[in-house]
């Protein structure tokens, strides 16, 4: 296959993951959100694969393949049987403003283009566009946790945000050093299952997952004896 | 090639596995502090070499000048947090705050903080500080729900989440400098060493450093604790166990501040060349400024007394942000000294912040009072290290803030009002909570416990110390890591 193909292949890829983004940003269904999540995770360890591919990186088949064992099966696997676990297999949680909350991730996206113009002198229109989508994913990510209120679409949000940054990673640099991918690969890993400690903690101190009813520590708080 | 230096970076590693897996109590209070004493003796022996031969690198770690004064402040007060932690842990056992399997949890985590600390610190490598800065949230985030109340839960529950997306922001922007780094090196898997990222500074691309430090910026500003992303900061100090929060303020935030400063050199010396070559300077000037305004007036409308001092460390890691931004031989040595003394004064606080709360049996300001007359032991050294904190001669943090204000004077007149104007309004907020708390009658029936404030006495010695002379040795490292950073020194 031509590069040009490839390269061609990798966006819309990179395109489809900025689309499973959309999902878990708006999809209530908390099971449906995770398999979303699962579907990015997949999207951007084919992106990982196709690079390697197209720039002949034999390092990053591996790459491709703790993304996809990583993203794509373990998490959401973890993610699956907690909810199970906390039955909530049917629960629905609906963002606040679904609408304008699709409107800003639109925003988001258009925003990500701009940011990256001033890359345009320096390089390929194919960098420029990979890294604003990745981007997007990013800013996305960040707009869930914002608008759901529910642990665990917060926590798809936050790992979503991470595929964000693994794309960026691979396509516009081909994968940062072995090391500090296995780094935080690592870190993502504790953070998955620290973020299941957290459900049950959770749930045991205030009776439910929708952290919007955190709200005990601010300033004016009253004192307990 | 030293052996001090893989010492002091692994020996906390290879403690929290050792404490992870000791079920006695009492003796991992002990082996905590022992581990301590290994790293800080090692961090001692490694500064040494660093004096005699410039870098020392080794183990895939680097060290210069800059890098090895943190590692020391940070070695030693590990050390001393961890002589205090241990009788404090200790008390906690005992009111059934949590239980042994809890301890064991924090005994690990307190250790494998340290780990994470140290290799930021170390190493080379500016994805691993990235590793290392995300895995210090990991360590500490259930340490600061250890209590498992409802307040503890929330307040680790936003400590993970904004930490957690304050951190991925900064990756990106690491994933920029490394995609700049690709056009100029030819070895792209160096492309990531700050060495050798600094080496070739100017040829990086300006516009993609100056996204990726506005990226880095926020992103470790989220951990630096500064204005408007300090949110977890105060919640994370009070509701974790009083040595996480001294040595959250006294090490993480430093680190967090740490990472800026290495970006920033990089960024400098790629803007060196274009028409806004201090764009780097400007933003944390700006985001410093606010931070430490916006601290001074929480100061006060504070109830508690952690949170009252969380919010003085926000002021603080503000004021030294501001100094690292205006740049300059003069203000990059006062931030300097400010990071040295702010540390061990901040965590003495929190240290006896640590035994009044025991001693009221609260953290609530209104009802801790008298702690003159209820325990001068306690009582005293609080006094005093809030009057260190707050600025006043002979301590140490007297000297640093003096000396920024002179920068500023010379650099900026204009910004020397705002400075005082904050310095004035930190110190009254801190003073108007202070008073109560330490004069008057204390109330009835409270006993005196046992105490242990050898650190603290340590800490404010020092930091006494450093406001009435500086050592020569310490002026002479904080002048190399001046002109490391500045490219100047002051002397």
């Amino acid at each position: 296959m031509s590069v040009q193909l490839l390269h061609s292949l990798v966006l819309v890829l990179a395109a489809l993951a900025l689309f499973a983004a959309f999902a878990v940003l708006g999809q209530a269904r908390l099971l449906a959100a995770i398999h979303a999540f699962a579907w990015q995770g997949a999207l951007v360890a084919a992106v990982t694969l196709t690079v390697a591919v197209a720039e002949s990186a034999p390092e990053l088949y591996f790459s491709a393949v703790l993304t996809f064992s990583l993203k794509a099966l373990l998490i959401p696997w973890m993610l699956h049987r907690l909810v199970r676990r906390l039955g909530l297999s049917r629960h629905l949680d609906r963002p606040q403003h679904p609408m304008l909350a699709t409107v800003f991730a639109v925003g988001m996206v258009m925003f990500a283009y701009w940011l990256v113009l001033p890359l345009v002198q320096s390089s390929l229109a194919f960098t420029r566009n990979i890294v604003a989508i990745s981007l997007a994913v990013v800013l996305i990510g960040l707009l869930t946790l914002v608008v759901r209120r529910q642990a665990v679409a917060q926590v798809l949000g936050f790992m979503a945000m991470e595929n964000g940054l693994f794309l960026a990673a691979v396509s516009a640099t081909h994968g940062m050093p072995l090391v500090v991918e296995l780094g935080v690969a690592f870190d993502v890993l504790i953070a998955a299952v620290l973020f299941g400690v957290f459900f049950f903690q959770l749930r045991e101190s205030i009776d439910s997952l929708d952290v919007d009813r955190l709200d005990r520590l601010n300033e004016a708080r009253e004192d307990q004896p | 090639m030293s052996a001090a230096l893989p010492l002091v970076t692994y020996t906390p590693l290879a403690g929290a596995l050792l404490l992870g897996l000791l079920r006695h109590d009492r003796l991992a209070g002990w082996l905590n502090v022992a581990l301590g004493a290994v790293s800080f003796g090692a961090s001692v022996v490694l500064a040494w070499d660093v004096t005699r031969f410039g870098v020392v690198t080794g183990f895939g770690l680097r060290v210069d000048d800059f890098s090895v004064f943190l590692v020391v402040l940070n070695a030693f007060v590990g050390l001393t947090t961890s002589i205090f932690s241990r009788s404090y842990m200790r008390h906690v056992l005992h009111t059934r705050l949590t239980g042994p399997h809890g301890l064991r949890l924090y005994h690990a985590m307190y250790q494998s903080f340290l780990f994470t600390m140290l290799l930021a610190l170390t190493t080379n490598n500016l994805g691993v500080l990235w590793v290392a800065v995300e895995g210090a949230t990991l360590s500490t985030v259930m340490l600061v729900s250890l209590y498992r109340t409802p307040e503890a839960v929330e307040a680790a529950w936003k400590y993970f989440i904004l930490c957690g997306v304050g951190i991925a922001l900064a990756l990106f922007g690491t994933v920029l400098v490394y995609y700049s780094a690709q056009h100029v090196l030819l070895h792209s898997a160096q492309g990531l060493d700050w060495s050798v990222l600094n080496a070739h500074r100017a040829q990086l691309q300006p516009a993609v450093m100056s996204i990726a430090f506005v990226f880095l910026l926020v992103g470790y500003g989220t951990k630096v604790g500064l204005v408007p992303m300090h949110q977890w900061l105060p919640d994370a100090h009070s509701e974790g166990p009083a040595p996480i929060s001294a040595i959250l303020s006294g090490l993480l935030l430093n680190v967090a501040l740490y990472a800026v400063v290495r970006f920033k050199m990089l960024v400098d010396g790629s803007l060196a060349h274009t028409s806004h070559p201090h764009l780097a300077g400007l933003l944390m000037m700006g985001f410093g400024l606010v931070s430490f305004l916006v601290a001074g007036l929480f100061l006060h409308r504070q109830r508690d007394v952690k949170r009252l001092f969380s919010y003085s460390s926000i002021e603080h890691m503000g004021l030294m942000t501001f100094g690292f931004g205006l740049g300059g031989p003069l203000a990059t040595f006062a931030a300097l000294l400010h990071m040295l003394v702010h540390s061990l004064t901040k965590s003495a606080i929190f240290v006896t912040v640590g035994h009044a709360t025991h001693l009221a049996g609260t953290q609530s300001i209104e009802h801790i009072r008298g702690l003159l007359r209820a325990q001068p032991g306690i009582g005293w050294p609080f006094l005093l290290g809030v009057a260190a904190i707050a600025g006043f001669p002979p301590f140490g943090i007297f000297t640093s803030e003096f000396l920024l204000l002179s920068a500023t004077m010379h650099a900026e007149p204009a910004l020397t009002i705002l400075l005082l104007l904050g310095l004035v309004i930190a110190f009254a907020g801190l003073f108007r909570h202070l008073q109560p708390m330490v004069y008057g009658a204390a109330p009835e029936g409270l006993a005196p416990i046992k105490v242990n404030m050898l650190p603290v006495v340590l800490h404010l010695v020092l930091v006494l110390w450093l406001g009435l002379a500086i050592p020569a040795v310490l002026v002479a490292w904080l002048n190399h890591a001046t002109v490391l950073i500045a490219g100047a020194g002051v002397l």
